[in-house]
């Protein structure tokens, strides 16, 4: 008979049970009869403290805890691309189809579809020696991704028979004479989310992730399989961001979770991507996207799994080769479930009531990015994850305590200021807090990839853009004719560097994402500019002149040039000559 | 049969301690009986073993340990509900107010609702066309989406919401509309301006007013909003009506669910607030939306007062990482007489760009609204260093800027309180306001509009005054 726990205590998400000997830490069970999935968590004796996943309403002293006898893990296989999920991986779609408009209690849906057909391609022959990690064959799961089905952990030894055709996620699709025997493999595998998935090897990020976001990937990029993190007050446009990142970033799979935040932005995103399409392979992004969808309003402790059941499913995909992006928006929202837990549990609390494990918890799980070596005994493939976490401290103060215990591990910083995103200057990123340590190792690519010069023009741009900030303080004080010509050039350039080069138009058709190419053909023309004025100046042209120059109106305008007419940019460093020798001209 | 129990053990606060309790439930609804015979409501807040902590909506007072019973009613609180409900007020429990507010139900439903499937959710893009240019124009709103005002005590916020409700339309559409009005802990006058307001337009007719004024207890705040969300869900996703939901004032509310934290000794997060006053806003503001295959949509308007007009305080900053955007009202603005006084720069209505443009406002919306918006702010910077250094020492086009900034306040976010502008008007007098500057300026709108709308209104200043000028 199975062993049954009976309720002694409920205080909203937390449930405590008796008679809970024999069951582990982290292990599932299921509350009353209504089978609410919870979690232990705690262990006093035979008590145990459960986190609930679903609201507690209407459970009371004395009903029954049935443990399961194994952690919180999720379904890896065919058909998680497109799909939506909440915190603990149940389908919302299937939820919606099967049980209305609302999420009631103790639903269950299985993961992955059932019933649904793949078409399985083996990739090993029958007498092969396979070991864990193994890619044995490949479903094309959608037009941008071959899910590859990889031999599941703990199983190594000879292939014995191994099918092609049509299959469902639960037929045996091959089978694998072991030490300990036969066994059989379907294409689905279970993953406990709190677990790292293994790999061979970590390596240092040494590519570049371009984003087609022109204050990022100029001036603070982000490196393939490392970290960054937004945070910014409400307003100031994080989770655009996120969104921008989710649609535009040069990743082949997206994990998207959407923790703790609005409904209405992940109906956005669920009916924007099945129309937005990718500029690569012009299929649309959902079919290299999975989501997350936890919303503020649904259970908290859900909201804590949440970003693991993520990450999971996003290593999973990593382990096939791929370069992974995952977006969490808000890690402050799962920090305060995990608040939320720990104050029930009534643990000891440290920052602002935040659980003293909150840095840990944190660093852990950014830990999970990176570049690997996939396990494998095949071949030598890697996998890359890269990990951007949205923060929304109160009132935008940095000091909150999710945000150090962030920037203690991320390598990227994008500080999102109210100010800027007041002025309407989107995306707010503030060009003089943000910060990317990933400049140096990513170096040798972007020189050998993107252009010779993109570090100078960087350096060259920001301290313009310094300059500015110092000599706005005097400008305040006596105003803009006290400056020196060449300050005034300084000045100038600073506002296009802005307005014209950082200011980028989420909503807009072309400037929602810029190459690579065409940002540096941008950033070198307004340097180009810089130069010239200077050079003119010393000449004897006047500042006033430089400052209402025509060309001035192209250069504003180089972000709305589509992409298969970029080349036309090169021709304003025309323009500024002429103008600038009309200038020189009319002066003699 | 219920059973009653007479075994109160403590009392503090709102909330009484029951020892002895047998099958009590997490969130179940408590009726007490006092001894003089009189009945006040609870809730379970926590059981432990044979003790359930209740919190007594109607507050503790004339409870003693002796001779109150107390009754578990094996349910939780619940509304009961017809389409009679319009024209009705309600106790901030969901009580009929008196005699004539009584309706025969046709179902209950528990306040608490359940969260709505992210994938049930259909996207909120229709326009709603309030006639209040900083917010058609600016902060577009539309219908499904949260909204609050941000204010301080003494801004007018009422005079705001109440002529939101008044003016409120779908352009081109005539659909059923409601107004459930929640008042939590506001005063009897507050909630006579709404009530008289609502009469004289005759939207009292489609209303439901849930009321809880600064006299009644304090802990039924608590279940106040969510009472007037369960009459919103009912006409909304039910009976397919269009419904604006006004809950005032919501930072009442917060206080309310601060009294009950500190009487538990949990743990305080930010300035003493529970450290899950997050998730209980969310559970309140995210029962605003549209759900896919439904008619009906709830728009949320609440309103909140900021504690000493600080919008970093715990109740507008966690609002703010919940809802779609805040109207923020100005003090500086006030003063100056402008009304509504509109904090423009930091307001903000996240949904707009999927409620404006063409076919929905006009083409050049999201382009002038851009532009106005930076204009503006630069203007806003002109004049704190023409206050240094005096207008003179300004350049050509900064004292554009400055004369721009002063006519858009005066112009565009100034207007009367029964004024109600169309869209189209509203979006001419941006374009009016924006003539003023050199082509060049403009660099947020797309060259196409600026040819098309640009001439035009250069020409009509050499002809005629701006409005209001």
């Amino acid at each position: 008979m199975e062993k049954v726990g009976r309720i002694v205590r409920v205080a909203g998400p937390l449930v405590v049970a008796e008679k809970m000997g024999g069951s582990r830490m982290f292990d599932v069970v299921q509350v009353s009869e209504m089978h609410l999935m919870g979690e232990i968590i705690e262990f006093k004796g035979d008590l145990a403290s459960i986190q609930v996943y679903e609201e507690t309403g209407g459970i009371g002293v004395g009903e029954p805890v049935y443990p399961e006898g194994e952690p919180l893990t999720v379904e890896l296989g065919p058909g998680l691309l497109g799909s939506i999920y909440d915190g603990i991986q149940r389908p919302l779609d299937a939820i919606y189809e099967n049980i209305g408009d609302y999420i009631t209690r103790g639903v269950s849906a299985a993961a992955l579809d059932r019933e649904k057909k793949w078409d399985f391609m083996p990739l090993v022959k029958e007498g092969g020696r396979v070991e864990a990690g193994d890619i044995i064959g490949m479903v094309q799961e959608t037009e941008l991704i071959k899910h590859y089905i990889m031999t599941p952990h703990g199983i190594s030894g000879i292939i014995k028979k191994i099918g092609q055709g049509q299959f469902t996620v639960e037929d045996i699709i091959a089978v694998v004479d072991t030490a300990k025997g036969e066994a059989g493999i379907s294409m689905i595998q279970k993953w406990p989310v709190r677990k790292a998935r293994p790999y061979r090897q970590k390596y240092n990020p040494d590519t570049p992730l371009f984003t087609g976001q022109r204050v990022i990937d100029m001036f603070f990029p982000l490196a393939r399989g490392g970290t960054a993190c937004v945070p910014g007050p409400f307003g100031s446009g994080k989770t655009v961001i996120q969104h921008q990142l989710a649609k535009w970033v040069d990743a082949e799979v997206i994990i998207y979770i959407g923790c703790g935040e609005r409904g209405n932005e992940m109906t956005d995103v669920l009916m924007e991507f099945p129309e937005l399409v990718d500029p690569k392979s012009g299929v649309p992004l959902m079919r290299r996207t999975v989501l997350i969808a936890n919303t503020s309003n649904m259970p908290v402790a859900a909201r804590e799994a949440s970003v693991y059941t993520g990450i999971t499913m996003a290593e999973y995909f990593r382990d096939m080769g791929y370069s992974v992006a995952l977006m969490a928006d808000s890690t402050s929202r799962w920090a305060e479930a995990m608040r939320e837990i720990s104050g029930r549990l009534e643990e000891m609390p440290g920052e602002e009531g935040y659980p003293a494990y909150l840095g840990a918890r944190l660093a852990s799980f950014y830990e999970r990015a990176g570049v690997v070596k996939c396990l494998s005994s095949a071949d030598e493939r890697t996998g890359a994850l890269s990990v951007i976490g949205a923060v929304s401290p109160p009132g935008g103060d940095l000091s909150d305590p999710v945000v150090q215990a962030t920037l203690r591990v991320v390598k990227v910083f994008w500080s999102l200021e109210a100010n800027l995103a007041y002025s309407r200057h989107f995306p707010a990123i503030s060009w003089l807090n943000s910060y990317s340590l990933y400049n140096d190792v990513i170096r040798e690519s972007i020189t050998a990839n993107v252009s010779e010069d993109y570090f100078d023009l960087q350096a060259e741009a920001m301290r313009l853009l310094e300059k500015e900030s110092e000599l706005e303080e005097i400008v305040r004080l006596v105003g803009i004719d006290a400056l020196s010509g060449p300050d005034r050039v300084v000045m100038l350039t600073s506002r296009m560097l802005r307005e014209d080069f950082l200011h980028q138009n989420a909503f807009h058709d072309i400037d929602t994402y810029s190459s690579i190419e065409k940002q540096h053909k941008m950033i070198d023309t307004i340097i180009y500019f810089y130069n010239r004025a200077l050079d003119h100046l010393r000449m004897g042209a006047n500042i006033r002149d430089i400052e209402e120059m025509g060309v001035r109106d192209r250069i504003a305008r180089m972000k709305y040039v589509p992409k298969e007419e970029i080349n036309k940019i090169d021709d304003i460093k025309k323009d500024i000559d002429s103008q600038f020798a009309a200038m020189i001209g009319e002066k003699s | 049969m219920l059973k009653e129990y007479r075994s109160i053990i403590s009392i503090s606060g709102p909330l009484l301690l029951v020892e002895g309790v047998e099958g009590a439930k997490y969130e179940e609804l408590v009726e007490i009986r006092l001894d003089d015979g009189s009945i006040r409501n609870g809730r379970v807040l926590e059981v432990d073993r044979d003790h359930a902590l209740v919190q007594v909506f109607e507050g503790t007072s004339g409870i003693d340990l002796e001779n109150t019973r107390v009754r578990f009613m094996g349910r939780g609180a619940h509304m009961y509900l017809s389409p009679d409900i319009l024209g009705k007020v309600f106790t901030g429990l969901g009580k009929p107010k008196t005699e004539n507010d009584r309706i025969i139900a046709e179902k209950s439903l528990d306040i608490n609702g359940s969260p709505i499937n992210p994938y049930a959710r259909d996207y909120p893009n229709e326009f709603i066309q309030t006639g209040i240019s900083t917010i058609d124009g600016l902060n577009t709103l539309v219908r499904g989406q949260k909204l609050p005002v941000f204010s301080g005590s003494g801004l007018p916020h009422n005079r705001i919401a109440a002529q939101i409700a008044r003016q409120s339309a779908v352009l081109g559409k005539k659909e059923e509309f409601a107004v459930v009005f929640v008042a939590i802990g506001i005063t009897f006058e507050e909630s006579q301006y709404f009530i008289n307001d609502f009469k004289k337009t005759g939207a009292i007719n489609r209303s439901v007013l849930v009321l809880n004024l600064a006299d009644d207890p304090a802990i039924e705040r608590i279940a106040t909003p969510r009472v007037g969300l369960t009459c919103a869900e009912y006409l909304a996703f039910e009976k397919d009506m269009h419904v604006l939901v006004i809950l005032t004032d919501m930072t009442n509310y917060c206080e309310a669910l601060k009294e009950v934290s500190a009487a538990r000794k949990e743990i305080p997060g930010r300035r003493g607030y529970p450290g899950y006053l997050y998730t209980d806003l969310a559970t309140i503001y995210e029962r605003a939306g549209r759900i896919k295959g439904r008619k009906g949509s709830i728009t949320q308007i609440p309103i909140l007062t900021m504690p000493e007009d600080d919008k970093t305080h715990p109740i507008p900053d966690l609002t703010g990482y919940i809802t779609e955007g805040q109207i923020i009202l100005s003090r500086s603005l006030h003063k100056k007489r402008i009304s509504p006084p509109v904090d423009v720069l930091p307001s903000l209505s996240r949904l707009k760009d999927k409620g404006i443009g063409e076919g929905k406002t006009r083409e050049d919306h999201a382009d002038t609204f851009n532009q106005l918006y930076a204009a503006y702010a630069r203007g806003k910077e002109v004049q704190e260093l023409a206050v240094i250094l005096g207008e003179a020492a300004l350049t050509d086009i900064d004292k554009i800027y400055y004369k721009f900034a002063e006519d858009f306040e005066n112009q565009y976010i100034s207007q009367g309180e029964y004024e109600n502008r169309t869209i189209e008007e509203t979006l001419d007098l941006g374009w009016r306001l924006l003539s003023v500057f050199p082509r060049a300026e403009l660099k947020r709108v797309r060259d196409e509009f600026l040819d098309k709308y640009l001439a035009r209104f250069k020409k009509d200043e050499d002809n005629q005054e701006g409005p209001g000028a």
